[in-house]
């Protein structure tokens, strides 16, 4: 199969987590589209590792993993925290500042 | 087939693994010991591994190793130089952390709980941010130094995630600082992803993560425009909102005003020193043969941001985030000297990162002994006749903001000089009158909170200045003396620097 069809993928989940990021307002959905960009990226680094030919992409695509886990462990620290005193995780009400 | 051990120069990555380690065995302290001692062994390590880290910088200068691990880190002269402002800023910011308990003592505990007060009266205080700094200031010194794609975004996380939960640790106004983590938090990750997207598709254009590799298929060899132009675009947004450039710098003033002040000082002066010698190296050496695409781009950047910082600095009525939308303008500025491209271009922004974390560093500072009963007091309106209540202090400020505002015989405007002057050499003259106009009117609102505090009467509602220790102090004055110095004798500094600013490839 044609691996620039992976590309077109890669591109597609991307921009379906950017456009979700804005238009969503749960701040663990936003987190979550985040993540679905974070994996279009790994996506088009294996891609593009299988279309040059060397692992360098591979490897880069192991390293995002575990920076993608570490993320999600300070993300959700934060968001729970926040829920805790707040209630409520959406990012509509977290407005006390910019006034 | 076989595997081969890579080869690590220990000698030339002491400065960062030194302070890792110091970070790692904060982490294992935290847990192990009793929180009577916690808070000064702490800050013995941290500050001890900053000295010592910074001894290590000082016996690397003039070293003849460039490109070490690999060739996937660089020491030269701008990292080194870069390295040791980030370590200067570290101490300074250290100390500040250290001096008042604006620090919440559980950072899960729910904020007015009992548990909470129960942990703040018997004094049972997490010092989690200690380590936290410390990683930070790793991820901050390998960002520069990173010469390929994956140590750079690893350097980059490793920077910004414990900054992330150090915006969310305020003792008093909780709320406000969990919201500040919480939106810096998304927005650093969105653009995180921004950044892995333009990496993945500069592996795609050149079939290597190395900057050097990158270089090359620019330079001559075949290589898809769509993949270099699309990785380029990705990968400046990610950058640009680190350094909080229009139209990315919706999260500045926000976490600015909801973060602690000390860890405020510590994120606006270093943060933003570690991603412009970053962008430095990829502008100067990875991408720098397909100068064509991107630098109208970021001429234009510069522009706006340049005059939305200054314009709507005018506009507020909060200290902090005054100097927020002061620190997006120099943004610009400082994305001025990147556009300029030639030797000069690079003496003068380090430079101006140097003088220019030094100010602002002071200056939080500075903001963190305004206070009333409930602690700071950030509203302008209430630092009216500051100067009848402490005149040192006022005067102090005064200086501060005249060389943000680029004043003759202060650091900032030999630092603006230099950098207008070096763009000026290359062409870039419509960025360059931009700039001088933005200054001026820059320099309105900040002459304008000095007239607001020396010649005004001081309202009914009175805020006290407290001194609580000699650490703030002496980081406020050690800020106040650089910048003076810098203004008047700013050569020997520009000399060291004109010795250092050559990148290696």
């Amino acid at each position: 199969m044609n691996p620039t069809n992976y590309l077109y993928l890669s591109a597609i989940l991307f921009s379906i987590g950017a456009v979700g990021v804005v238009v969503r307002r749960n701040a663990i959905v936003v987190f979550m589209c985040i993540e679905l960009m974070l994996n279009a990226a790994n996506l088009a680094f294996v891609t593009f590792a299988n279309m040059t030919g060397n692992l360098q992409g591979q490897v880069m695509a192991f390293f995002t993993m575990v920076v993608a886990a570490c993320e999600v462990v300070v993300g959700l620290a934060i968001i729970v925290t926040i829920y805790r005193s707040r209630r409520s995780a959406s990012v509509d009400d977290a407005s006390l500042l910019s006034r | 087939m076989g595997f081969t051990a890579p080869v690590l120069e220990y000698s030339a990555l002491a400065p960062m693994l030194v302070i890792f380690a110091a970070a790692v065995i904060g982490v294992i302290v935290e847990a192990f010991t009793s929180a009577k001692l916690r808070p000064s062994l702490q800050l013995a390590i941290a500050l001890g591994a900053v000295i010592l880290s910074f001894t290590q910088v000082i016996t690397l200068r003039g070293t003849t190793t460039t490109t070490v691990a690999m060739e996937s880190v660089v020491v030269d002269g701008p990292v080194l130089f870069l390295q040791g402002t980030i370590l200067v800023l570290a101490f300074l910011g250290l100390l500040l952390i250290a001096d008042f308990e604006q620090f919440a003592a559980q950072a899960s505990a729910i904020p007015g709980s009992p548990e909470e007060e129960v942990a703040t009266k018997t004094g049972k205080v997490q010092t989690e941010i200690y380590p936290l700094t410390l990683f930070a200031v790793g991820g901050m010194m390998l960002f520069p130094a990173a010469s390929d794609l994956i140590t750079l975004f690893v350097a980059l996380e490793v920077l910004s995630l414990p900054l992330y939960l150090m915006a969310g640790l305020s003792r008093r106004r909780r709320l406000l600082s969990q919201e500040a983590a919480l939106k810096y938090f998304l927005l650093g990750a969105y653009s995180s992803a921004f950044f892995l997207f333009g990496s993945a598709f500069l592996y795609g254009f050149a079939g290597k993560v190395s900057f050097q590799g990158i270089h090359n298929v620019i330079t001559s060899g075949p290589g898809n425009d769509v993949f270099l132009l699309i990785g380029l675009a990705a990968i400046s947004v990610g950058l640009l909102f680190k350094v909080g450039a229009v139209p990315f710098h919706a999260w500045t003033p926000d976490v600015y005003q909801g973060a602690p002040t000390a860890v405020t000082a510590f994120m606006a002066a270093a943060t933003k020193v570690a991603a412009f010698g970053a962008a430095l190296r990829i502008y100067y050496t990875a991408v720098s043969g397909a100068v064509w695409s991107w630098r109208p781009l970021l001429i234009v950047i510069a522009i706006i941001t340049m005059i939305v910082g200054s314009l709507i600095a005018i506009s507020q009525r909060d200290v902090k985030r005054m100097l927020a939308y002061s620190s997006i303008a120099h943004t610009g500025f400082l994305i001025t000297g990147i556009l300029a491209l030639n030797q000069s271009g690079i003496t003068a922004t380090l430079f101006y990162l140097a003088t220019y974390g030094l100010t602002t560093m002071g200056a939080f500072a500075l903001v963190s002994l305004v206070r009333d009963a409930s602690g700071e007091v950030t509203d302008l309106n209430r630092w009216v006749g500051l100067a009848r209540r402490s005149p040192q202090l006022a005067l102090i400020f005064s200086l501060f903001l005249l060389s943000f505002a680029g004043i003759p015989l202060t650091a900032g405007f030999i630092g603006k000089f230099s950098i207008f002057s070096a763009a000026y050499e290359n062409g870039a003259i419509s960025v360059v009158v931009v700039g001088v106009l933005a200054s001026a009117i820059a320099a309105f609102f900040y002459i304008r909170v000095i007239v607001m505090m020396f010649f005004a009467e001081p309202g009914s509602d009175s805020v006290s200045v407290i001194i609580p220790s000699r650490y703030t102090m002496s980081v406020i004055w050690v800020a106040a003396i650089v910048t003076l110095l810098m203004g008047v004798f700013p050569g020997p500094l520009l000399d060291l620097i004109g010795s250092l600013s050559t990148l290696v490839r």
